[in-house]
Protein backbone atom coordinates (compact mmCIF):
# COMPACT_ATOMS: atom_id res chain seq x y z
CA UNK A 1 0.00 0.00 0.00
CA UNK A 2 0.91 3.37 -0.42
CA UNK A 3 1.89 5.15 2.50
CA UNK A 4 0.51 8.39 2.98
CA UNK A 5 1.54 11.52 4.37
CA UNK A 6 -0.19 13.76 7.64
CA UNK A 7 -0.55 16.39 4.49
CA UNK A 8 -2.76 14.12 2.07
CA UNK A 9 -4.36 12.68 5.08
CA UNK A 10 -5.24 16.49 6.48
CA UNK A 11 -6.04 17.08 2.62
CA UNK A 12 -8.85 14.07 2.41
CA UNK A 13 -10.26 15.16 6.11
CA UNK A 14 -10.80 18.95 4.25
CA UNK A 15 -12.14 17.46 1.04
CA UNK A 16 -14.55 15.58 2.86
CA UNK A 17 -15.75 18.09 4.90
CA UNK A 18 -16.37 20.34 2.08
CA UNK A 19 -18.47 17.70 0.38
CA UNK A 20 -20.60 17.15 3.28
CA UNK A 21 -21.32 21.13 3.57
CA UNK A 22 -21.58 21.49 0.05
CA UNK A 23 -24.50 18.22 0.51
CA UNK A 24 -25.95 19.50 3.67
CA UNK A 25 -26.17 23.11 3.98
CA UNK A 26 -28.90 23.75 1.41
CA UNK A 27 -30.84 20.79 3.09
CA UNK A 28 -30.29 22.49 6.54
CA UNK A 29 -30.93 25.87 5.24
CA UNK A 30 -34.60 24.22 3.74
CA UNK A 31 -35.37 23.06 7.40
CA UNK A 32 -34.31 26.11 9.36
CA UNK A 33 -36.19 28.40 7.21
CA UNK A 34 -39.41 25.97 8.19
CA UNK A 35 -38.86 26.84 11.49
CA UNK A 36 -37.59 30.15 12.05
CA UNK A 37 -40.24 33.19 12.40
CA UNK A 38 -41.12 34.54 9.37
CA UNK A 39 -39.35 38.70 10.77
CA UNK A 40 -35.89 36.18 11.67
CA UNK A 41 -36.37 35.58 7.66
CA UNK A 42 -36.90 39.17 6.71
CA UNK A 43 -34.19 40.47 8.71
CA UNK A 44 -31.34 42.20 7.52
CA UNK A 45 -28.45 40.62 8.16
CA UNK A 46 -30.65 37.35 7.33
CA UNK A 47 -30.86 35.93 11.44
CA UNK A 48 -29.25 32.27 9.94
CA UNK A 49 -30.19 30.54 13.23
CA UNK A 50 -34.05 31.20 14.55
CA UNK A 51 -34.16 32.94 18.09
CA UNK A 52 -36.99 29.93 19.40
CA UNK A 53 -37.59 27.14 16.86
CA UNK A 54 -41.40 27.66 15.31
CA UNK A 55 -43.08 24.64 14.51
CA UNK A 56 -46.36 25.98 13.87
CA UNK A 57 -46.28 25.75 10.10
CA UNK A 58 -46.43 22.06 10.37
CA UNK A 59 -49.64 22.35 12.13
CA UNK A 60 -50.93 24.83 9.85
CA UNK A 61 -50.39 22.90 6.97
CA UNK A 62 -50.90 19.82 8.07
CA UNK A 63 -54.81 21.08 9.28
CA UNK A 64 -57.52 20.24 7.01
CA UNK A 65 -59.72 23.25 7.95
CA UNK A 66 -61.64 24.26 5.26
CA UNK A 67 -60.38 26.99 2.77
CA UNK A 68 -56.98 27.01 4.76
CA UNK A 69 -53.19 26.48 3.23
CA UNK A 70 -53.51 23.10 5.24
CA UNK A 71 -56.77 22.04 3.00
CA UNK A 72 -54.89 22.51 -0.07
CA UNK A 73 -51.78 20.80 1.01
CA UNK A 74 -53.19 18.04 2.64
CA UNK A 75 -55.68 17.02 -0.35
CA UNK A 76 -52.64 16.90 -2.49
CA UNK A 77 -50.70 15.14 -0.32
CA UNK A 78 -53.44 12.67 -0.38
CA UNK A 79 -53.52 12.66 -3.75
CA UNK A 80 -50.25 11.98 -4.35
CA UNK A 81 -50.80 9.34 -2.26
CA UNK A 82 -53.01 7.54 -3.99
CA UNK A 83 -51.54 8.10 -7.36
CA UNK A 84 -48.28 7.26 -6.27
CA UNK A 85 -50.17 4.15 -5.09
CA UNK A 86 -51.73 3.23 -7.98
CA UNK A 87 -49.94 3.80 -10.59
CA UNK A 88 -47.28 1.62 -8.54
CA UNK A 89 -49.45 -1.20 -8.26
CA UNK A 90 -50.39 -1.15 -11.17
CA UNK A 91 -46.89 -1.37 -12.87
CA UNK A 92 -45.68 -4.34 -10.54
CA UNK A 93 -48.79 -5.88 -11.79
CA UNK A 94 -47.70 -5.67 -15.37
CA UNK A 95 -43.69 -6.05 -14.55
CA UNK A 96 -43.87 -9.31 -12.95
CA UNK A 97 -44.77 -11.72 -15.59
CA UNK A 98 -43.46 -9.27 -18.25
CA UNK A 99 -40.10 -9.22 -16.65
CA UNK A 100 -40.20 -12.90 -15.86
CA UNK A 101 -41.20 -13.75 -19.76
CA UNK A 102 -38.14 -11.76 -20.67
CA UNK A 103 -36.13 -13.59 -18.50
CA UNK A 104 -37.12 -17.16 -19.32
CA UNK A 105 -37.93 -16.59 -23.27
CA UNK A 106 -34.77 -14.01 -24.40
CA UNK A 107 -36.36 -14.35 -27.74
CA UNK A 108 -39.15 -12.20 -26.57
CA UNK A 109 -36.60 -9.93 -25.32
CA UNK A 110 -36.84 -7.30 -28.52
CA UNK A 111 -40.05 -6.19 -27.23
CA UNK A 112 -38.82 -5.13 -23.67
CA UNK A 113 -36.13 -2.89 -25.66
CA UNK A 114 -38.59 -1.18 -27.41
CA UNK A 115 -40.42 -0.25 -24.45
CA UNK A 116 -37.38 0.52 -22.51
CA UNK A 117 -36.36 2.98 -25.28
CA UNK A 118 -39.24 4.88 -24.86
CA UNK A 119 -37.65 6.43 -22.17
CA UNK A 120 -35.60 8.62 -24.66
CA UNK A 121 -39.02 10.18 -25.42
CA UNK A 122 -39.51 13.67 -24.05
CA UNK A 123 -42.96 13.58 -22.17
CA UNK A 124 -43.97 16.69 -24.22
CA UNK A 125 -44.03 14.42 -27.35
CA UNK A 126 -46.86 12.54 -25.86
CA UNK A 127 -48.44 15.42 -24.02
CA UNK A 128 -51.12 16.40 -26.81
CA UNK A 129 -52.58 13.38 -27.81
CA UNK A 130 -52.53 12.56 -24.09
CA UNK A 131 -54.50 15.31 -22.87
CA UNK A 132 -56.61 15.05 -25.62
CA UNK A 133 -57.36 11.45 -24.41
CA UNK A 134 -58.13 12.14 -21.22
CA UNK A 135 -60.67 14.78 -21.87
CA UNK A 136 -62.25 12.64 -24.12
CA UNK A 137 -62.70 10.08 -21.69
CA UNK A 138 -63.77 12.52 -18.82
CA UNK A 139 -60.77 11.66 -16.80
CA UNK A 140 -58.92 15.03 -16.90
CA UNK A 141 -58.23 16.65 -13.30
CA UNK A 142 -59.04 13.00 -11.91
CA UNK A 143 -56.66 10.77 -9.99
CA UNK A 144 -56.91 7.40 -11.94
CA UNK A 145 -56.34 9.29 -15.18
CA UNK A 146 -52.70 10.80 -13.86
CA UNK A 147 -52.05 7.12 -12.38
CA UNK A 148 -52.68 5.73 -15.99
CA UNK A 149 -50.69 8.31 -17.56
CA UNK A 150 -47.66 7.48 -14.64
CA UNK A 151 -47.89 3.70 -15.95
CA UNK A 152 -45.77 5.84 -19.40
CA UNK A 153 -42.73 6.52 -16.84
CA UNK A 154 -43.09 3.41 -14.13
CA UNK A 155 -43.26 0.60 -16.25
CA UNK A 156 -40.41 0.13 -18.34
CA UNK A 157 -38.82 0.79 -15.30
CA UNK A 158 -40.10 -1.99 -12.94
CA UNK A 159 -40.28 -4.34 -15.84
CA UNK A 160 -36.46 -3.92 -16.69
CA UNK A 161 -35.69 -3.99 -13.05
CA UNK A 162 -37.81 -6.98 -12.31
CA UNK A 163 -36.43 -9.06 -15.68
CA UNK A 164 -32.32 -7.90 -14.17
CA UNK A 165 -34.17 -9.80 -10.67
CA UNK A 166 -35.69 -12.87 -12.23
CA UNK A 167 -32.20 -13.35 -14.19
CA UNK A 168 -30.68 -14.22 -10.70
CA UNK A 169 -33.19 -16.76 -9.83
CA UNK A 170 -31.69 -19.98 -11.26
CA UNK A 171 -34.60 -21.58 -13.75
CA UNK A 172 -33.03 -25.20 -12.58
CA UNK A 173 -35.34 -24.15 -9.67
CA UNK A 174 -38.41 -23.63 -11.31
CA UNK A 175 -37.69 -26.58 -13.63
CA UNK A 176 -37.70 -28.52 -10.64
CA UNK A 177 -40.86 -27.91 -9.43
CA UNK A 178 -42.25 -28.42 -12.59
CA UNK A 179 -41.24 -31.86 -13.15
CA UNK A 180 -42.21 -32.29 -9.62
CA UNK A 181 -46.22 -31.78 -11.34
CA UNK A 182 -46.33 -27.89 -10.05
CA UNK A 183 -47.89 -26.18 -13.12
CA UNK A 184 -46.85 -22.50 -14.06
CA UNK A 185 -49.17 -20.48 -11.60
CA UNK A 186 -47.99 -22.87 -8.79
CA UNK A 187 -44.48 -22.68 -9.39
CA UNK A 188 -44.20 -18.76 -9.46
CA UNK A 189 -46.13 -18.63 -6.20
CA UNK A 190 -44.03 -21.34 -4.40
CA UNK A 191 -40.54 -20.75 -6.01
CA UNK A 192 -40.29 -18.16 -8.22
CA UNK A 193 -42.48 -14.73 -6.50
CA UNK A 194 -40.92 -15.68 -2.47
CA UNK A 195 -37.48 -15.17 -4.25
CA UNK A 196 -37.79 -12.31 -5.91
CA UNK A 197 -39.79 -10.60 -3.24
CA UNK A 198 -36.42 -8.77 -2.72
CA UNK A 199 -36.78 -7.06 -5.95
CA UNK A 200 -40.13 -6.99 -6.36
CA UNK A 201 -39.99 -4.56 -3.16
CA UNK A 202 -37.21 -2.56 -4.89
CA UNK A 203 -38.76 -2.06 -7.86
CA UNK A 204 -41.72 -1.03 -5.81
CA UNK A 205 -39.85 2.08 -3.83
CA UNK A 206 -38.57 2.86 -7.21
CA UNK A 207 -41.83 3.28 -8.80
CA UNK A 208 -43.05 5.47 -5.61
CA UNK A 209 -40.05 7.77 -6.21
CA UNK A 210 -40.29 7.94 -9.56
CA UNK A 211 -44.56 9.15 -9.41
CA UNK A 212 -43.91 11.31 -6.01
CA UNK A 213 -41.69 13.37 -8.22
CA UNK A 214 -43.55 13.65 -11.55
CA UNK A 215 -44.34 17.06 -12.33
CA UNK A 216 -44.89 17.65 -15.61
CA UNK A 217 -47.85 15.47 -16.79
CA UNK A 218 -49.18 16.69 -13.45
CA UNK A 219 -49.14 19.78 -14.30
CA UNK A 220 -50.74 19.80 -17.63
CA UNK A 221 -53.50 17.40 -16.26
CA UNK A 222 -54.49 18.41 -13.39
CA UNK A 223 -56.45 21.49 -12.49
CA UNK A 224 -57.25 21.67 -8.67
CA UNK A 225 -57.91 20.18 -5.08
CA UNK A 226 -59.50 16.66 -6.36
CA UNK A 227 -56.51 15.50 -8.67
CA UNK A 228 -53.28 18.19 -8.07
CA UNK A 229 -50.61 16.38 -6.76
CA UNK A 230 -48.04 17.73 -3.99
CA UNK A 231 -45.17 18.56 -7.26
CA UNK A 232 -47.62 21.08 -8.42
CA UNK A 233 -49.12 22.44 -5.00
CA UNK A 234 -45.57 23.34 -4.25
CA UNK A 235 -44.81 24.68 -7.31
CA UNK A 236 -47.99 26.86 -7.07
CA UNK A 237 -46.59 27.94 -3.37
CA UNK A 238 -43.01 28.76 -4.91
CA UNK A 239 -44.59 30.64 -8.02
CA UNK A 240 -47.72 32.97 -5.75
CA UNK A 241 -47.91 35.17 -3.96
CA UNK A 242 -47.10 33.75 -0.38
CA UNK A 243 -45.26 36.13 1.72
CA UNK A 244 -44.40 33.39 4.22
CA UNK A 245 -41.11 31.49 2.62
CA UNK A 246 -41.08 29.58 5.75
CA UNK A 247 -44.27 27.98 4.76
CA UNK A 248 -42.88 27.37 1.12
CA UNK A 249 -39.69 25.61 3.34
CA UNK A 250 -42.21 23.69 5.20
CA UNK A 251 -44.24 22.03 2.03
CA UNK A 252 -40.99 21.31 0.88
CA UNK A 253 -39.80 19.58 4.02
CA UNK A 254 -42.88 17.52 4.10
CA UNK A 255 -42.74 16.84 0.84
CA UNK A 256 -39.38 15.24 1.04
CA UNK A 257 -39.53 13.33 3.58
CA UNK A 258 -41.04 10.42 2.69
CA UNK A 259 -38.75 9.80 -0.41
CA UNK A 260 -35.93 10.92 1.94
CA UNK A 261 -36.44 8.27 4.54
CA UNK A 262 -37.30 5.74 1.82
CA UNK A 263 -33.56 7.12 0.29
CA UNK A 264 -31.80 6.54 3.23
CA UNK A 265 -33.37 2.96 5.10
CA UNK A 266 -33.32 1.57 1.41
CA UNK A 267 -29.54 2.65 0.45
CA UNK A 268 -27.96 -0.09 -0.09
CA UNK A 269 -30.74 -1.44 -2.22
CA UNK A 270 -31.40 1.76 -4.47
CA UNK A 271 -27.79 2.28 -4.69
CA UNK A 272 -27.15 -0.90 -6.24
CA UNK A 273 -30.32 -0.83 -8.29
CA UNK A 274 -28.94 2.32 -9.67
CA UNK A 275 -25.61 1.32 -10.87
CA UNK A 276 -26.24 -2.03 -11.92
CA UNK A 277 -27.60 -0.45 -15.07
CA UNK A 278 -24.30 2.14 -14.77
CA UNK A 279 -22.06 -0.48 -14.41
CA UNK A 280 -22.93 -3.60 -16.37
CA UNK A 281 -23.97 -1.25 -19.74
CA UNK B 1 -41.84 -28.71 -23.31
CA UNK B 2 -41.56 -26.93 -27.11
CA UNK B 3 -40.23 -23.64 -28.02
CA UNK B 4 -43.25 -22.46 -29.75
CA UNK B 5 -45.39 -22.53 -26.81
CA UNK B 6 -42.75 -21.19 -24.85
CA UNK B 7 -42.70 -18.19 -27.30
CA UNK B 8 -46.67 -18.11 -27.53
CA UNK B 9 -46.33 -18.13 -23.36
CA UNK B 10 -43.96 -15.48 -22.99
CA UNK B 11 -46.22 -13.39 -25.26
CA UNK B 12 -49.36 -14.04 -23.68
CA UNK B 13 -47.66 -13.00 -20.13
CA UNK B 14 -46.20 -9.61 -21.99
CA UNK B 15 -49.39 -8.59 -23.39
CA UNK B 16 -51.20 -6.98 -20.55
CA UNK B 17 -47.50 -4.56 -20.32
CA UNK B 18 -47.62 -4.05 -24.43
CA UNK B 19 -51.66 -3.14 -24.53
CA UNK B 20 -50.76 -0.70 -21.93
CA UNK B 21 -47.79 0.28 -23.50
CA UNK B 22 -49.80 1.18 -27.00
CA UNK B 23 -52.39 3.04 -25.34
CA UNK B 24 -50.13 5.48 -23.41
CA UNK B 25 -47.30 6.04 -25.50
CA UNK B 26 -47.30 4.39 -29.11
CA UNK B 27 -50.71 5.86 -30.05
CA UNK B 28 -50.17 9.28 -28.27
CA UNK B 29 -46.60 9.17 -30.20
CA UNK B 30 -48.45 7.98 -33.51
CA UNK B 31 -51.23 10.53 -33.15
CA UNK B 32 -48.74 13.22 -32.27
CA UNK B 33 -46.82 12.67 -36.19
CA UNK B 34 -50.67 13.27 -37.30
CA UNK B 35 -51.22 16.55 -35.49
CA UNK B 36 -47.71 17.41 -36.42
CA UNK B 37 -49.29 18.07 -40.20
CA UNK B 38 -52.17 19.76 -39.16
CA UNK B 39 -53.35 23.22 -38.09
CA UNK B 40 -55.33 21.53 -35.39
CA UNK B 41 -56.41 23.75 -31.94
CA UNK B 42 -56.03 22.15 -28.49
CA UNK B 43 -59.36 22.50 -27.37
CA UNK B 44 -62.20 22.75 -30.69
CA UNK B 45 -61.17 22.36 -34.51
CA UNK B 46 -59.99 19.31 -35.53
CA UNK B 47 -57.00 21.01 -37.65
CA UNK B 48 -56.71 20.56 -41.68
CA UNK B 49 -54.04 19.26 -43.56
CA UNK B 50 -51.36 21.32 -44.16
CA UNK B 51 -48.17 19.56 -44.92
CA UNK B 52 -44.58 20.51 -43.72
CA UNK B 53 -45.74 23.86 -42.72
CA UNK B 54 -45.30 23.57 -38.92
CA UNK B 55 -42.00 22.11 -39.25
CA UNK B 56 -40.18 25.28 -41.74
CA UNK B 57 -42.34 27.64 -39.69
CA UNK B 58 -40.85 25.98 -36.37
CA UNK B 59 -37.35 25.51 -37.85
CA UNK B 60 -37.02 29.00 -39.07
CA UNK B 61 -38.20 30.42 -36.28
CA UNK B 62 -35.63 32.56 -33.72
CA UNK B 63 -37.76 31.33 -31.20
CA UNK B 64 -36.37 27.67 -31.62
CA UNK B 65 -32.67 28.29 -32.67
CA UNK B 66 -32.40 30.79 -29.80
CA UNK B 67 -33.81 28.02 -27.62
CA UNK B 68 -32.29 24.98 -28.89
CA UNK B 69 -28.82 27.03 -28.11
CA UNK B 70 -29.86 27.27 -24.58
CA UNK B 71 -31.14 23.96 -24.09
CA UNK B 72 -27.10 22.95 -25.50
CA UNK B 73 -25.60 25.28 -23.44
CA UNK B 74 -27.48 24.05 -20.38
CA UNK B 75 -26.93 20.17 -21.26
CA UNK B 76 -23.54 20.56 -21.83
CA UNK B 77 -22.59 22.89 -18.69
CA UNK B 78 -24.56 21.02 -16.09
CA UNK B 79 -23.21 17.57 -17.61
CA UNK B 80 -20.26 18.03 -17.67
CA UNK B 81 -19.90 19.52 -14.18
CA UNK B 82 -21.78 16.65 -12.58
CA UNK B 83 -19.39 14.44 -14.44
CA UNK B 84 -16.00 16.21 -13.34
CA UNK B 85 -17.67 16.99 -9.34
CA UNK B 86 -18.80 13.24 -9.57
CA UNK B 87 -15.53 11.47 -10.04
CA UNK B 88 -13.99 13.80 -8.16
CA UNK B 89 -16.60 13.30 -4.81
CA UNK B 90 -16.53 9.48 -5.94
CA UNK B 91 -12.32 9.01 -5.64
CA UNK B 92 -12.82 10.90 -2.07
CA UNK B 93 -15.04 8.47 -1.23
CA UNK B 94 -13.07 5.46 -2.14
CA UNK B 95 -10.50 6.67 -0.04
CA UNK B 96 -9.75 5.61 3.80
CA UNK B 97 -11.20 8.01 6.28
CA UNK B 98 -13.29 8.47 9.65
CA UNK B 99 -17.02 8.81 9.05
CA UNK B 100 -16.71 7.65 5.41
CA UNK B 101 -19.54 5.58 5.26
CA UNK B 102 -21.72 8.36 7.10
CA UNK B 103 -20.60 10.86 3.74
CA UNK B 104 -21.35 7.89 1.16
CA UNK B 105 -25.02 7.71 2.68
CA UNK B 106 -25.29 11.78 2.66
CA UNK B 107 -24.75 11.04 -1.10
CA UNK B 108 -28.27 9.93 -1.66
CA UNK B 109 -29.92 12.64 -0.37
CA UNK B 110 -29.85 15.57 -3.03
CA UNK B 111 -30.84 12.50 -5.36
CA UNK B 112 -33.71 11.69 -3.13
CA UNK B 113 -35.02 14.64 -2.75
CA UNK B 114 -38.04 15.91 -5.41
CA UNK B 115 -37.20 18.21 -8.21
CA UNK B 116 -39.56 20.03 -7.84
CA UNK B 117 -39.08 20.48 -3.88
CA UNK B 118 -34.69 21.74 -5.31
CA UNK B 119 -35.69 23.91 -7.42
CA UNK B 120 -38.08 25.48 -4.95
CA UNK B 121 -35.26 25.46 -2.36
CA UNK B 122 -32.61 27.16 -4.78
CA UNK B 123 -35.20 29.68 -6.07
CA UNK B 124 -35.70 30.15 -2.09
CA UNK B 125 -31.62 30.41 -1.82
CA UNK B 126 -31.56 33.12 -4.90
CA UNK B 127 -34.64 35.32 -3.50
CA UNK B 128 -33.74 38.79 -4.10
CA UNK B 129 -34.83 40.35 -1.16
CA UNK B 130 -34.55 37.69 1.54
CA UNK B 131 -31.94 34.75 0.12
CA UNK B 132 -29.72 33.05 1.38
CA UNK B 133 -27.15 33.65 -0.99
CA UNK B 134 -27.68 37.35 -1.18
CA UNK B 135 -27.39 37.50 3.02
CA UNK B 136 -23.99 35.45 2.75
CA UNK B 137 -22.44 37.09 0.23
CA UNK B 138 -23.26 40.68 1.26
CA UNK B 139 -21.90 39.99 4.89
CA UNK B 140 -18.56 38.16 3.75
CA UNK B 141 -18.29 41.57 1.84
CA UNK B 142 -18.25 39.58 -1.68
CA UNK B 143 -21.40 41.61 -2.80
CA UNK B 144 -22.53 45.54 -1.84
CA UNK B 145 -25.80 44.83 -2.72
CA UNK B 146 -28.67 42.23 -3.10
CA UNK B 147 -28.83 41.22 -6.75
CA UNK B 148 -31.94 38.99 -8.38
CA UNK B 149 -29.95 36.22 -9.62
CA UNK B 150 -33.06 34.44 -11.05
CA UNK B 151 -34.42 37.81 -12.95
CA UNK B 152 -31.38 38.85 -14.75
CA UNK B 153 -30.29 36.96 -18.22
CA UNK B 154 -27.13 37.10 -17.27
CA UNK B 155 -26.94 35.08 -14.40
CA UNK B 156 -30.30 33.02 -14.34
CA UNK B 157 -29.20 30.16 -16.66
CA UNK B 158 -25.75 29.46 -14.51
CA UNK B 159 -28.17 30.00 -11.34
CA UNK B 160 -30.29 26.82 -12.87
CA UNK B 161 -27.52 25.28 -13.87
CA UNK B 162 -25.78 25.08 -10.13
CA UNK B 163 -29.14 23.70 -8.54
CA UNK B 164 -29.48 21.09 -11.45
CA UNK B 165 -25.66 20.51 -10.52
CA UNK B 166 -25.87 19.89 -6.96
CA UNK B 167 -28.67 17.24 -7.00
CA UNK B 168 -27.36 15.52 -9.74
CA UNK B 169 -23.88 15.40 -8.98
CA UNK B 170 -24.41 12.89 -6.66
CA UNK B 171 -25.48 9.81 -8.22
CA UNK B 172 -22.64 10.64 -10.57
CA UNK B 173 -20.30 9.87 -8.06
CA UNK B 174 -22.60 6.70 -6.44
CA UNK B 175 -21.86 5.24 -9.86
CA UNK B 176 -18.41 6.26 -10.47
CA UNK B 177 -18.14 4.77 -6.20
CA UNK B 178 -19.07 1.44 -7.31
CA UNK B 179 -16.96 1.30 -10.81
CA UNK B 180 -14.05 2.48 -8.51
CA UNK B 181 -14.59 -0.41 -5.84
CA UNK B 182 -14.72 -3.00 -8.77
CA UNK B 183 -10.90 -1.88 -9.67
CA UNK B 184 -8.41 -4.90 -8.11
CA UNK B 185 -6.29 -3.57 -5.69
CA UNK B 186 -3.50 -5.39 -6.84
CA UNK B 187 -3.56 -3.52 -10.37
CA UNK B 188 -3.36 -0.39 -8.71
CA UNK B 189 -0.63 -1.63 -6.23
CA UNK B 190 1.61 -3.11 -9.31
CA UNK B 191 1.35 0.49 -10.82
CA UNK B 192 2.68 1.91 -7.90
CA UNK B 193 5.45 -0.51 -7.77
CA UNK B 194 6.26 0.45 -11.23
CA UNK B 195 6.35 3.86 -10.26
CA UNK B 196 3.30 5.80 -11.82
CA UNK B 197 2.28 8.79 -10.29
CA UNK B 198 -0.99 9.95 -9.05
CA UNK B 199 -1.76 11.34 -12.92
CA UNK B 200 -0.86 8.37 -15.15
CA UNK B 201 -2.74 5.72 -12.10
CA UNK B 202 -6.04 7.67 -12.73
CA UNK B 203 -5.39 7.84 -16.56
CA UNK B 204 -4.29 4.28 -17.30
CA UNK B 205 -5.37 2.24 -14.16
CA UNK B 206 -8.50 3.33 -12.86
CA UNK B 207 -10.02 5.20 -16.15
CA UNK B 208 -10.38 1.84 -18.08
CA UNK B 209 -12.89 0.72 -15.56
CA UNK B 210 -14.53 3.94 -15.10
CA UNK B 211 -15.33 4.26 -18.63
CA UNK B 212 -18.29 2.02 -18.90
CA UNK B 213 -20.33 3.33 -16.28
CA UNK B 214 -19.15 6.98 -16.88
CA UNK B 215 -20.26 6.73 -20.51
CA UNK B 216 -23.78 5.41 -19.30
CA UNK B 217 -24.42 7.85 -16.79
CA UNK B 218 -23.45 10.44 -19.36
CA UNK B 219 -25.65 9.35 -21.29
CA UNK B 220 -28.32 8.94 -19.43
CA UNK B 221 -27.48 12.60 -18.01
CA UNK B 222 -27.49 14.27 -21.38
CA UNK B 223 -30.72 13.01 -22.40
CA UNK B 224 -32.25 14.23 -19.50
CA UNK B 225 -30.60 17.76 -19.18
CA UNK B 226 -32.00 18.06 -22.51
CA UNK B 227 -35.88 16.69 -22.04
CA UNK B 228 -35.22 19.48 -18.86
CA UNK B 229 -38.59 21.19 -18.02
CA UNK B 230 -39.44 20.57 -13.90
CA UNK B 231 -36.32 22.68 -12.72
CA UNK B 232 -36.81 25.27 -15.26
CA UNK B 233 -40.45 25.64 -14.64
CA UNK B 234 -40.80 26.08 -11.40
CA UNK B 235 -37.15 28.47 -10.49
CA UNK B 236 -37.78 30.84 -14.13
CA UNK B 237 -40.65 29.46 -16.05
CA UNK B 238 -37.96 30.41 -18.59
CA UNK B 239 -37.19 34.02 -18.25
CA UNK B 240 -36.16 36.41 -17.44
CA UNK B 241 -36.23 37.35 -21.23
CA UNK B 242 -37.00 33.76 -22.53
CA UNK B 243 -33.26 33.73 -21.33
CA UNK B 244 -33.79 29.85 -19.39
CA UNK B 245 -36.30 28.50 -21.64
CA UNK B 246 -35.62 24.88 -22.55
CA UNK B 247 -37.18 23.15 -26.03
CA UNK B 248 -39.43 21.13 -23.24
CA UNK B 249 -41.03 24.23 -22.04
CA UNK B 250 -40.96 26.09 -25.52
CA UNK B 251 -43.01 22.82 -26.74
CA UNK B 252 -45.29 23.79 -23.51
CA UNK B 253 -45.96 27.30 -24.45
CA UNK B 254 -46.75 26.25 -28.08
CA UNK B 255 -49.31 23.29 -27.03
CA UNK B 256 -50.77 24.13 -24.19
CA UNK B 257 -50.25 28.13 -23.64
CA UNK B 258 -50.89 29.14 -26.97
CA UNK B 259 -53.02 26.16 -27.74
CA UNK B 260 -51.24 25.40 -30.90
CA UNK B 261 -51.73 21.18 -31.04
CA UNK B 262 -50.12 21.48 -34.93
CA UNK B 263 -46.96 23.49 -34.51
CA UNK B 264 -46.29 22.04 -30.73
CA UNK B 265 -46.68 18.75 -32.25
CA UNK B 266 -43.83 19.33 -34.89
CA UNK B 267 -42.06 21.10 -32.32
CA UNK B 268 -42.51 17.83 -29.92
CA UNK B 269 -41.15 15.76 -32.86
CA UNK B 270 -38.02 17.54 -33.92
CA UNK B 271 -37.56 17.51 -29.77
CA UNK B 272 -37.44 13.84 -29.64
CA UNK B 273 -36.14 13.33 -33.27
CA UNK B 274 -32.68 15.57 -31.78
CA UNK B 275 -32.70 13.11 -28.99
CA UNK B 276 -32.91 10.25 -30.41
CA UNK B 277 -30.04 10.90 -32.87
CA UNK B 278 -27.67 12.04 -29.54
CA UNK B 279 -28.83 9.11 -28.10
CA UNK B 280 -27.30 6.58 -30.99
CA UNK B 281 -24.73 8.40 -31.41
CA UNK B 282 -23.82 7.89 -27.35
CA UNK B 283 -24.42 4.31 -27.65
CA UNK B 284 -22.14 3.86 -30.66
CA UNK B 285 -20.39 5.79 -28.06
CA UNK B 286 -20.30 3.44 -25.88
CA UNK B 287 -19.86 0.22 -27.24
CA UNK B 288 -16.61 1.42 -29.08
CA UNK B 289 -15.84 2.74 -25.46
CA UNK B 290 -16.99 -0.69 -23.52
CA UNK B 291 -14.73 -2.73 -26.29
CA UNK B 292 -11.69 -0.88 -25.50
CA UNK B 293 -11.46 -1.13 -22.25
CA UNK B 294 -11.87 -4.52 -21.30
Amino acid sequence: MERKTPVFTAFVYVCALLLAAVILAPLAWLFVMSISPAADLAAKPLRWWPQAADFSRYAQLLSTAENSAGAAFTSSLRNSLEVAGMATLAAIVLAVPAGWAVSRTPSVGWSLSMVIATYMLPPVALSVPLYMGLSWLGLLNNVFGLALIYLTILAPFTTWLMKSGFDSIPREIEAAAMIDGAGLLQTWRIITLPLAAPVVATSALFAVLLAWDEFFYALLFTSDQRAKTLTVAIADLAGGRVSDYGLIATAGVLAALPPVLIGLVMQRALISGLTSGGVKG
Amino acid sequence: MSGTWMTTRAWLLMLPLLVIMVAVIGWPLVDTVRLSFTDAQLVGTAGNYVGFDNYTKMLTSSNFTRTLSTTTWFAVVSVAAEMVLGVLAALLLNQEFRGRAVLRGLMILPWALPTVVNATLWRLIYNPEYGALNAALTQLHLIDNYRSWLGEPGTALAALIVADCWKNFPLVALIALAALQAVPRDITAAALVDGAGPFNRFRFVILPYLAGPLMVALVLRTIEAFKVFDIIWVMTRGGPANSTRSLSILVYQEAFSFQRAGSGASLALIVTLLVTVLAVAYATLVRKTAGSAT
